[in-house]
């Protein structure tokens, strides 16, 4: 069964969300990537205003290929999510509510995810261009010099994630690697 | 001597970066293809099937297989008889800068790694030259991502530590990377030489048919051995569990010391892009 969402999104709709859902995202999200996570926090640290008001938020962890003209978006994949791990625990007891990227998260993140209500979606690393076709606008809200890096306010559709990690502390990986090894025994047998 | 132009080098780097970009090698796809038929887990085969697809519109859309279009690393074969009319070394790094603005790839380098300024076209290039008898001149194109360079580790290993040693270092590699390099991989090992050599070796076996094998019966067996066991390990593509945890392992040798036995794994992923002109 997949799931249809919209961001941004509520902490009900995070916390009912569980490891291993199929989601067709919606909505408006936000980039950023290793810069922006630094100036972000440099901005919480100095009471300055953040680009976007992280309430109710998901974060895309990409830096999308130059637009072509006559297209909203390049090609946009998720990057690596645990370099953005130091910051993730400060941007969601500021409200964060999702993030999407590739790869696992650290302890910290998940008892963060778990304590504030938040859900952890992977987007299919590598996939770029097929994601391309799920993004509707894309406009630079912030640090343009910082380039592929800047922050960036998507619009999606029906962008397809899985749940990799729930405000459970449930992980998809984990999961989903214990259950293909324990049919693989099970062929064996 | 035969003379070939800087410019005609600019040329053939731009093009090979740019189509190395939006069109996956055909060693890649077949292993691609390969993989999916022989996977026996249904959301590891949907994964596969979204990969299959990504790659046929890139190829049609004229767009980046993968956002990360890479770092530039360029293998150049000289030959002793070519005389190059310009500068050998500006002239790549042209390429580069061209095929990254006028290809509409990524710019994804800083130009110095502490106070990271982006260099705002994507150079300069890793260049690794090498002399070769002939008059020819070949130029290997490997735009390199780093969701999966990151997860890349070297070893000094004992002479003790042996054939052992290294498949544990690669099984371990594999484990720590895990979902991050978005699996399913493809691994480059560089076994021998000394702590700068080896690290290039296994850059170099990236750049090999992935579904090749070493022309050494011994290495080949090794190289069949360490890819049955990373797909044994589970991770899956994505790291969301299956058997295409990887597409391909190469490996590559040299000579070493007495007292030692490095050996280095270069991870790359399912975007493993390399492309060849001789000029």
């Amino acid at each position: 069964m997949t799931i249809r969402l919209t961001a941004p999104l509520t902490e009900e709709t995070a916390r009912s969300l569980r490891a291993g859902d199929q989601v067709l995202l919606s909505g408006e999200v936000y980039t950023a990537r290793d810069a922006a996570h630094l100036r972000m926090l440099e901005c919480l640290e100095k009471g300055e205003p953040l680009p976007f008001e992280l309430e109710g938020q998901v974060i895309y962890y990409a830096g999308p290929t130059p637009t072509p003209s006559g297209r909203p978006v390049g090609s946009i994949g998720p990057t690596t999510s645990v370099r953005m791990d130091a910051a993730t625990p400060t941007l969601l007891a500021h409200g964060l509510r999702g993030m999407i990227g590739k790869g696992l998260r650290g302890p910290a993140v998940v008892e963060a995810m778990k304590k504030h209500g938040a859900v952890y979606f992977a987007a299919v690393g590598g996939a770029a261009a097929l994601m391309a076709a799920c993004v509707t606008s894309c406009e630079v809200i912030a640090w343009d010099d910082l380039g592929p890096e800047s922050v960036k306010r998507l619009t999606l559709k029906d962008l397809p994630l899985v749940v990799a990690v729930d405000a459970c502390g449930g992980d998809a990986f984990a999961q989903g690697q214990a259950a293909y090894l324990a049919s693989a025994t099970n062929v064996k047998e | 001597m035969r003379e070939i132009q800087a410019s005609a080098i600019t040329e053939a780097v731009a093009e090979l970066f740019v189509t190395a970009n939006r069109e996956l090698p055909e060693d890649v796809a077949r292993a691609m293809e390969r993989a999916r038929t022989e996977e026996p887990w249904a959301p590891a085969c949907g994964i596969l099937d979204i990969l299959r697809e990504n790659a046929d519109i890139a190829r049609r859309d004229r767009m980046p297989v993968c956002q990360d279009t890479g770092m530039a690393v360029v293998f150049a074969e000289v030959g002793q008889e070519v005389h190059i009319a310009g500068d050998f070394e500006a002239a790549v790094h042209e390429g580069v800068r061209r095929a990254y603005t006028e290809g509409l790839l990524r710019k994804s380098v800083v130009g110095d790694p502490l106070r990271r300024v982006n260099t705002g076209d994507n150079t300069p290039a890793v260049i690794h030259t090498r002399l070769v008898p002939g008059d020819r001149l070949t130029l290997t194109a490997a735009p390199k991502g780093f969701g999966s360079e990151n997860m890349s580790r070297l070893g000094m290993l004992t002479p003790a530590q042996g054939v052992r040693g290294v498949k544990d270092f690669v099984l371990e590699t594999v484990r720590i990377a895990g979902a991050n390099p978005c699996p399913p991989m493809v691994l480059g090992v560089g076994i021998g030489g000394d702590f700068e050599s080896v690290a290039e070796l296994a850059k170099r076996a990236l750049t090999l048919p992935v579904d090749g094998s070493n022309p050494d019966p011994f290495y080949a067996a090794l190289e069949r051995e360490l890819l049955e066991a990373v797909n044994a390990t589970g991770i899956g593509p994505q790291g969301l569990g299956g058997r295409t945890t990887c597409l391909g392992l190469r490996i590559l040798t040299m000579a070493t010391h007495i007292a030692g036995l490095p050996v280095a794994v270069n991870v790359s992923c399912h975007v493993t892009r390399h492309r060849t002109v001789t000029l």
